[in-house]
């Protein structure tokens, strides 16, 4: 049902922004992996909070204050049914992927010793890499790479080679953003179990385009940014299985995430406030809520079949560019194309798109490891959503075209 | 010819294109036809890291006035490059530090030297002021 009802020309009357234009031209806005945009849904939902019901939550006994509590806890409901996790409170609000990773890494530096092994994917984001590095110099643990193929796909052998008793905890994206692989997860969560190590799993890539089942994945952190998937910046959650949220100590200290404050001592507020210390982005929360039932309601299986004809239609034509070459090539790919052409700098191409009125993300994309691994200074990153086009495709084959002539 | 000079020059020369087109195709010409930089000054030592564009700059003094050399990876921002070594290399010091860049603002170049966008040159034009107060002290 989801597939007949599907369609992105109704979908883009949502999304005020695509109605602008850049440098002259009508936006085609495929910089999605970077941060997705707004619908109209999403932002009367932003609007109406600080119209109507703007407070501080879990405090106040009036009802501005239970308003806005009751939101907010009604979001984070959303998100933990979204995610199927077993309990409302193994949802805590981060302010997106980065502060979710920081929470679980610092949470461990008084959990690993000197000589324990952490496991880390080659095609990683700075933020799935630099907070455990941190841990590591902190604690004496040593970082292992799990290597990738040239295709862009991780090499399992070699996982299950570096597996054994030391290893103390596996972290992985769900989805590259530099590549768009998706990574086979429920095999590297079930491998590392079994030699008893903690896994996160990375999904803000994933999560605009695969509704993860936590429960079903077995897996013991996972971490979203909401502005990645409709919803605001500077918002996201960090899941974490019950027992491994009460054995981590608090990320940081302050109100809310307390029981009893006393110069002696203070004892710790339960799940989820215990890591949810001062005012949270309460509008944020509310609006990351709004952003999952707005998806929902399109359905991401229909979302899913229809990005990944966007994916086949703009492969197919790039491929007819002469000089140009697709990095990250698994069959388990999200709607994210890397790519360059013999030549020419991707800044240089990023450049003329962006005159050209078309948003495209070029460099490294904070995933150095993988420019080093295919020996580039990076790549051209064009990534689909859902409200694209193919005729916005075809807008980038032509724009792509005509900055090469003026390049070569 | 003076640093506000040879600005206004360029600016004269750029308010001949009718659309970014040419600007580009201009810059791009000009970040293809220019030997900027000495391979050998080509070392990780002079090289200035954008997010996503190298630059290299290399300065010497010759007599009273400061010479620059720079090169980038990035065809366009070799352009930029170009058209900042005609304007400050060969020029005195003092007269480096004195001087902005407001022009690439009137030749319509202005976001390749906007702080916030990461191609290097912006870091660039700090080191070449750098240089320039450090060879000025040596002069003084």
């Amino acid at each position: 049902m989801e597939k007949t009802t599907f369609n992105p020309i109704t979908i883009r009357k949502d999304f005020p922004i695509l109605n602008r234009k850049v440098n002259g031209n009508p936006l085609v806005y495929f910089d999605n992996a970077a941060t997705s945009q707004t619908p109209q849904q999403v932002i009367d939902v932003i609007v109406d909070y600080y119209s109507n019901y703007n407070a501080n939550i879990h405090r106040g006994v009036h009802a501005l204050s239970q308003e806005a509590t009751d939101k907010y806890e009604q979001a984070r409901i959303k998100i933990q049914k979204h995610f199927n996790a077993a309990k409302p409170y193994e949802i805590i609000f981060t302010s997106g992927t980065t502060h979710s990773i920081n929470l679980v890494a610092n949470g461990f530096s008084s959990i690993l010793k000197a000589g324990d092994e952490l496991i880390v994917s080659a095609m990683e984001h700075h933020s799935n890499i630099v907070p455990w590095q941190m841990l590591c110099e902190r604690t004496g643990a040593i970082l292992k790479v799990i290597p990738m193929s040239e295709e862009g796909e991780l090499l399992l052998d070699e996982y299950h080679k570096l597996l054994s008793g030391k290893t103390k905890l596996v972290f992985c994206n769900h989805v590259s953003n530099a590549l768009g692989t998706v990574n086979p997860i429920k095999t590297i969560i079930d491998a590392a179990h079994e030699v008893g190590a903690a896994v996160l799993i990375d999904g803000a890539q994933a999560a605009p385009h695969i509704k993860a089942d936590v429960q079903e994945l077995d897996v013991d952190f996972y971490t979203v940014s909401a502005h990645k998937m409709c919803g605001p910046t500077g918002e996201g959650m960090l899941y974490g299985k019950e027992e491994w949220l009460n054995l981590l100590p608090p990320y940081q200290g302050g109100g809310e995430m307390i029981a009893e404050v006393t110069f002696a001592k203070t004892t710790y507020a339960d799940l989820p406030h215990k890591f949810e210390a001062g005012t949270p982005n309460i509008c944020g929360g509310i609006a990351f809520g709004a952003a999952l039932d707005y998806m929902n309601a399109i359905g991401f299986e229909g979302i899913a079949a229809y990005e990944n004809e966007l994916l086949h239609y703009a492969t197919e034509q790039l491929l007819t560019i002469e000089g140009l070459r697709i990095y990250g090539t698994s069959k388990s790919k999200t709607s994210v194309i890397s790519f360059n052409i013999e030549g020419i700098h991707p800044y240089d191409m990023g450049s003329i798109l962006d005159k050209l009125g078309i948003a495209v993300r070029t460099g490294h994309h904070c995933a150095q490891p993988i420019m080093d691994f295919y020996k580039i200074p990076g790549t051209v990153r064009a990534s689909f959503s859902f409200y694209n086009t193919k005729d916005e495709v075809d807008v980038l084959v032509a724009g792509i075209k005509r900055a090469k002539a003026m390049l070569l | 010819m003076g640093i506000k000079e040879i600005q206004e020059e360029i600016v004269d020369e750029f308010s001949m294109f009718e659309d970014w087109m040419q600007r580009y195709e201009y810059m791009i010409e000009l970040g293809k036809s220019l030997p900027l930089i000495d391979e050998k000054y080509k070392i990780d030592g002079n090289i200035i890291k954008g997010c996503q564009s190298k630059v290299w700059v290399h300065a010497e003094l010759e007599g009273d006035k400061l010479v620059f050399t720079a090169d980038s990876d990035a065809i366009i921002t070799k352009g930029i490059i170009a058209i900042l070594i005609r304007v400050f290399s060969n020029q005195k010091p003092q007269d480096i530090i004195d001087a902005d860049t407001e022009f690439i603002d009137e030749i319509g170049l202005k976001e390749h030297l906007s702080p916030t966008r990461a191609n290097g040159l912006v870091s660039m034009v700090k080191q070449l002021k750098m240089y320039a107060i450090a060879y000025q002290t040596q002069l003084n």
